[in-house]
């Protein structure tokens, strides 16, 4: 599937498609033309990606075959062993966590997940955890502390679930919880945003030494549809809400809520998986090292200083 | 022909003999629509003495319900600002002008400290709902977190009196972390062993529930607020189906575990005080005037 601003691209792809069947009927040399439209393929492929609004950089993070949790758990970690359940109430399949090794160090991984197909997209509930979900991270986060084990949370999620029962057994009480817990954890965290960050769903999860997102993912406070419908009450302006929300990882690192870029491989994370899992790795390995390096006590007072310091006002 | 007949026509009464009504002389309940004197209704907490209606208030009728004498309002120079340029039907930077004109307020937070009982000293951060909503941006996560090393710093306990409709979203991204912000301070004040009251009123739901209103050691509610994470409207469209009948209520929080207790506003300053002269081991003076409950059905 293409989207809409994608269109420059695959009419070139045509192009050459057509140039390369008339090559193979034989008459006619098109070895210079092709040459010339996969020039002008690069260049385009290079304007359109890189130059990406808001609303195109939502839609890159919800390409249906985009690298979910688990595609980077079995790619990027070996010995991976999930581990299910709250012991509270049931097993939460929006959210995935258990140990596992990343070039020889154990790590806790915690993803939110979602599905490939209708049915697996139900059983994930579309990635959106219900309070079981928090609360199964969070006893894994522990476990990992008691055994001295980094955490690394992989954010991928449209928000928590909104229902009925997420009420009952208290959504707001867990992620709440969660914030507090993750805020003075002793172990380092790395948090990547991979796909869609939407507000406390992703937050969480979210609170890390380090905070990092993929290239075309989005981190709000709500989607750009919410968005739309409550401020300007139609589902119209969701364009318009991702520019004002200022949701991409460019503007968030740029107003300091996010702590670096991780870089996609060119036509999103999806085009080329292999690439993505080997930056991805890369990246992770880069700052496990940096953060294993810091004690425990200044890890927590370096974490709460960051987040202390994000807000914007004047003091008069 | 009908049964009554007008004697006189229309009104007689000359303008100038008019008796006009001074504004503000009376009160009468939104829900049961009784009337009493307005004085009374101040004196009863903004309560209605006959349905137990707790009418909306603000920080400043907060603290003069909770506090002693005089309190001394802290960090009041912390203003808002407009760091992402946000224009939806309106800019936020006019917004922000219009509202502090039309409330007098400079955001949806006040902070003070004053003396809850005579031996008893307290900081409270109390939101203002008619600001944007009550919603949370930068200034109150930034004064929340002040209100909060002010208690750390001085020993004092602290209470936060949640009315919100959640995230400030013209503030965005910014908004979003003053979750993160204002939890991660509250686990250096636990750490401290301070308390923290968590005093919610009607509405509190989205990122305020999904932070420091859930993370009291108390958790506390006014009767019959709307308390939750999702509102009941998001709900009952991703559902498709009527929610049921006091469905996120104060009462359906405790039910299900969420609040300590359910607190009438009446009774607040006198059991405040109870909780915490329980904590910090003192002798109990209960001898002050118990109003009687308001019955209810």
């Amino acid at each position: 599937m293409a989207f809409d601003f994608e269109k420059p691209i695959t009419e070139i792809q045509e192009q050459i498609e057509n140039a390369r069947k008339i090559a193979e009927k034989g008459k006619v040399d098109m070895t210079a033309a092709i040459a010339e439209l996969e020039t002008k393929l690069e260049q385009t492929r290079h304007q359109v990606y890189e130059n990406l609004n808001g609303w195109q950089r939502v839609q890159m993070s919800r390409h249906p075959e985009r690298p979910y949790s688990l595609d980077y758990i079995e790619n990027i970690t070996q010995g991976f062993i999930e581990q299910h359940g709250d012991r509270n109430v049931k097993d939460d399949k929006a959210i995935i966590g258990g140990f596992a090794s990343i070039d020889g160090q154990t790590v806790m991984v915690i993803g939110q997940q979602k599905g490939r197909n209708t049915k697996m997209r139900q059983y994930r509930n579309f990635g959106m955890p219900n309070p079981e979900g928090y609360r199964k991270a969070l006893r894994l986060m522990k476990l990992a502390e008691k055994f001295n084990i980094p955490i690394i949370t992989l954010i991928d999620t449209p928000g928590a679930s909104p229902g009925l029962e997420a009420e009952e057994r208290g959504q707001g009480e867990a992620i709440a919880k969660n914030l507090l817990e993750m805020a003075v954890l002793t172990v380092p965290v790395i948090c990547v945003i991979i796909g869609e960050g939407a507000s406390g769903g992703a937050l969480g999860i979210g609170i890390g030494d380090k905070v990092l997102m993929l290239e075309n993912t989005w981190y709000s406070v709500i989607s750009p549809e919410s968005c739309s419908s409550i401020l300007w009450r139609s589902w119209d302006f969701k364009e318009k809400a991702a520019e004002c929300l200022k949701l991409t990882a460019n503007d968030m690192l740029e107003n300091k809520l996010i702590d670096g870029i991780v870089k996609e491989p060119l036509g999103g994370a999806h085009t080329n998986p292999n690439q993505m899992y080997e930056t991805l790795k890369s990246v992770l390995l880069k700052n496990l090292a940096e953060l294993k390096k810091l004690p425990s006590d200044k890890l927590i007072e370096k974490r709460i200083e960051k987040f202390s310091a994000m807000g914007a006002y004047t003091e008069a | 022909m009908s049964w009554f007949k007008r004697v006189k026509e229309g009104i007689t009464t000359a303008t100038k003999d008019k008796k006009a009504t001074p504004e503000g002389l009376w009160h009468k309940c939104s829900r049961c629509k009784k009337v009493l004197a307005a004085a009374d209704h101040i004196n009863n907490s903004w309560v209605c003495p006959s349905c137990n209606y707790h009418t909306k208030i603000g920080s400043d009728e907060y603290f003069h319900i909770l506090f002693e004498n005089d309190y001394e309002e802290l960090f009041s120079n912390i203003k808002p600002t407009d760091p992402l340029s946000f224009v939806d039907t309106k800019s936020y930077a006019d917004r922000l002008v219009d509202t502090q004109k039309k409330t007098g307020l400079d955001d949806a937070m006040k902070v003070a400290v004053g003396q809850l009982s005579e031996q008893q000293k307290l900081v409270v951060a109390c939101m203002d709902f008619n600001f944007i909503g009550g919603s949370m941006g930068s200034v109150m996560g930034e004064k929340i977190s002040r209100a909060i090393d002010y208690g750390r710093e001085h020993k004092l306990p602290v209470m936060i009196i949640s009315k919100s409709g959640g995230a400030r979203m013209m503030e965005a991204a910014f908004s979003l972390m003053q979750m993160a912000k204002t939890s991660a301070k509250l686990a250096l004040l636990a750490k401290e062993g301070i308390p923290y009251i968590s005093y919610i009123t009607d509405p509190t739901t989205g990122g305020v529930t999904a932070s420091f209103a859930m993370l009291g050691d108390f958790n506390i509610a006014e009767p019959e607020a709307l308390i939750g994470f999702a509102g009941p409207r998001v709900i009952k469209e991703t559902i498709g189906k009527d929610l049921p009948k006091g469905f996120q209520s104060s009462e359906f929080l405790l039910e299900h575990g969420f609040v300590d207790f359910i607190l009438n506003r009446t009774e607040a300053k006198a059991k405040l005080t109870q909780l915490l002269d329980l904590l910090a081991n003192r002798k109990l003076n209960l001898h002050t005037e118990e109003k009687e409950a308001p019955k209810s059905e």
